[in-house]
């Protein structure tokens, strides 16, 4: 860009149009922002490109995943003149993915729940009926069904120590509130106070398995892991398959069919292959190891079929179960009678896993709930 | 330039109105910043907006601060965070041994009224400042470089309360009254993203995300970092640790690593690496007992050998 060919446009109307091209990324950029970055540019060159490169990326960004979404906006936005005359609606619309109709469980299983008589007689299936019902077998009025039940259902994870203290009957003395007390009693501390660490739910993470053959179960599943987050507490949730994408920003979203719209257009291996081994790596270099693992509840949902390297999956496995407190596997499979870990990687897994359950219809998410409250024995 | 915004709030070293001159004042310091990190850190001196830095651990994150209160010539305050922390570890204490003495002494020689011991008693004398107020109540002729370290380890809370801090540069005491900041300090927070920091802390702030430094750069920190390392060993370093990023490796060497390794060959009487040095110093550079193994299945040797970049 030769300097003076451009006369500078006014920032704000620029940084307001940029922004909304970022948004259709999906980026989050406030007015705050965008007002910030007409701020930050002036104080910079703005007829030179890395000047502006610079400015946007440092105020509009705030994480890491941004800064892609960022470079193609921006050079979507800046380098094809939008900045010499900002349009209002840029009409080249960053690629947002369309929903996901494979979160739906096959075909098969819905027509047949939909078409045949069973449809109508479940229908009104009792709640004691609902909760022991396969999740592959339900018909979408039990998914409704579902979701009320789950409301009801929370997950929180075992209680930890926490550093934040709390006036308690004994424990450390408490000079604070010793001291306040005193006052009132002309400055003798007749009553000494104390106080002791406070207890706090564990970290609870869940990964859940999106990939083909998990499909009749990730329906149900995604509902669980929405309705969990909701439901608020220290709670983390991604996906796995042929990648690792973290979806709890998607299911903060009240309402279940919007927040699993959001998740399925993020998510972008729905019903693919999956490669445990790599996800798992994956999640461990990038989050766990830093901390979000560390004494926490970590759930991993998924049959254990694995298409990548077995012995990746059982290296990152005991990698996970070091830094957790508590590793618990959820396969939908393990119902079936008879069932065996022959999955290779399941059987993989197993030795570092320290709770495994079903997981298959709603009862067994309720005993998972407990799992994870108490997660206080090893193997189940 | 005439914005109001830039003015009194900003805090630029003099001499400095240009992002590449402060670029310059770095590096007279020994710190070289990329383009980027300079002008994030130009716009947050210059705009009086903290500056919060994300990166891998050891990419110098933590060394911003350091560097900008040396230029600055204004101390360095560092709140460290940690799981658990609150305001009485961050702001304020009041020194309870003492108030108690106080009464005890007032009451041991009689006389005073008791609202007056009271009122005394909350006195600015018994209170214990922390970071967080030692950088408001600051004053000099250059705001004080407020470095918040780690801020993902502390809690929810705790972030709230940095928000509120953070937008007014002012707390209350409620036995004291506000204490305001004469200029906001220069703050900068890091966080090597064990958790997500809420998005509302993040709002308050510029953002930079700092990557590994290039080889070239890479090259240029270590010689000015640790003088005596002859250039061919400084080149043969970045290299190697260069190619040990790309190992897929639980912990990948950060610069601080680089450095670490450097001064360790140095101290040895290296003047060019080989793989029996490699070897024995390995455990400066590669911190995990399956990363070391990773290198020696890779070949210690190949981390020496072919090193084309050598000057």
């Amino acid at each position: 860009m030769p300097e003076g060919e451009i006369e500078p446009p006014p920032m704000l109307d620029a940084a307001v149009a940029f922004g909304r091209v970022l948004r259709g990324g999906g980026l989050r950029v406030g007015t705050d922002r965008l007002v910030e970055f007409a701020r930050a540019i002036e104080q910079m060159d703005p007829s030179r490109r890395d000047d502006v490169y610079w400015s946007g990326r440092i105020t509009l960004t705030s994480r890491p995943e941004d800064i892609e979404v960022y470079d193609r906006a921006f050079e979507l936005f800046w380098e094809t003149g939008g900045a010499a005359k900002p349009k209002p609606r840029p009409k080249v619309r960053l690629s947002v993915p369309q929903p996901d109709r494979s979160v739906m469980p096959p075909k098969k299983t819905v027509e047949k729940s939909e078409t045949g008589q069973e449809a109508v007689r479940l229908r009104y299936s009792p709640v004691e009926v609902l909760r022991h019902k396969d999740f592959a077998l339900y018909s979408p009025e039990e998914f409704a069904e579902l979701q009320r039940l789950l409301a009801d259902l929370r997950l929180s994870g075992a209680l930890r120590k926490s550093r934040r203290l709390e006036p308690a009957p004994r424990g450390r003395h408490d000079p604070r509130r010793t001291l306040r007390g005193a006052m009132r009693t002309g400055g003798e501390a007749v009553r000494h106070r104390f106080r002791k660490a406070r207890v706090q739910p564990r970290r609870v993470v869940l990964l859940c398995d999106v990939s083909g053959s998990m499909a009749p179960y990730s329906r149900a599943l995604l509902r669980f892991l929405h309705a969990s987050v909701v439901s608020g507490g220290r709670l983390e949730a991604f996906s796995i398959g042929t990648r690792l994408t973290r979806i709890t920003r998607e299911l903060t979203t009240r309402d279940p069919d919007r927040a699993l719209r959001q998740t399925a257009g993020a998510v972008r291996d729905i019903a693919g292959g999956t490669r445990l081994g790599d996800a798992i790596k994956d999640f461990v270099d990038r989050w766990g190891q830093r901390g979000m693992a560390r004494g926490a509840v970590v759930v991993i949902f998924s049959d254990g079929w694995d298409r990548g390297d077995v012995s990746v999956l059982a290296e990152q496995m005991q990698r996970l179960s070091r830094l957790a407190y508590r590793v618990v596997w959820v396969n939908p499979l393990k119902a079936a009678p008879g069932y065996k870990p022959l999955a290779a990687g399941m059987a993989a897994a197993l030795p570092h896993v320290d709770v495994f359950l079903s997981g298959h219809n709603f009862e067994s998410l309720e005993e998972l709930a407990r799992a994870v409250a108490a997660a206080t024995e090893r193997g189940v | 330039m005439t914005e109001a915004s830039g003015g009194r709030r900003g805090a630029l070293p003099s001499g400095v109105s240009h992002f590449r001159e402060l670029g310059v004042r770095l590096r007279e310091h020994d710190y070289l910043a990329d383009e980027g990190l300079s002008t994030a850190i130009f716009l947050s001196l210059k705009l009086g907006r903290p500056l919060f830095l994300e990166g891998e651990a050891g990419v110098g994150k933590t060394e911003v601060a350091k560097v900008l209160s040396r230029i600055l010539e204004t101390p360095l305050i560092r709140l460290q965070c940690y799981e658990g922390i609150d305001v009485y570890q961050a702001v304020y204490e009041w020194d309870y041994a003492r108030q108690l003495l106080h009464i005890r002494a007032a009451e041991a020689f009689g006389g005073e009224d008791r609202e007056r011991v009271e009122r005394d008693l909350y006195d600015r004398e018994f209170l214990v400042s922390r970071p967080l107020l030692q950088a408001l109540e600051h004053r000099g002729p250059m705001p004080p470089v407020l470095l918040i370290d780690e801020v993902d380890r502390s809690d929810d809370e705790f972030e709230a309360f940095l928000l509120e801090i953070l937008s007014d540069f002012a707390v209350t005491i409620p036995e004291l009254g506000t204490v305001m900041a004469e200029r906001p300090p220069v703050a900068i927070l890091t966080s090597n993203r064990t958790r997500e920091v809420h998005d509302a802390l993040k709002r308050r702030c510029l953002y930079h995300y700092i990557e590994h430094p290039s080889f070239e750069r890479e090259v240029e920190i270590v010689r000015l970092r640790v003088p005596d390392a002859e250039e061919r060993l400084a080149r043969q370093v970045a290299a190697a640790t260069e190619k040990m990023r790309t190992m897929d490796l639980y912990k990948p060497p950060g610069v601080a690593e680089t450095l670490d390794w450097t001064e360790a060959l140095v101290a040895l009487g290296a003047r060019e690496l080989d793989e029996q040095l490699v070897e024995a110093t390995l455990g400066s550079v590669l911190k995990y007992r399956e990363d070391q193994q990773r290198a020696a299945n890779a070949g210690l040797a190949a981390l020496v050998s072919g090193l084309g970049r050598d000057a």
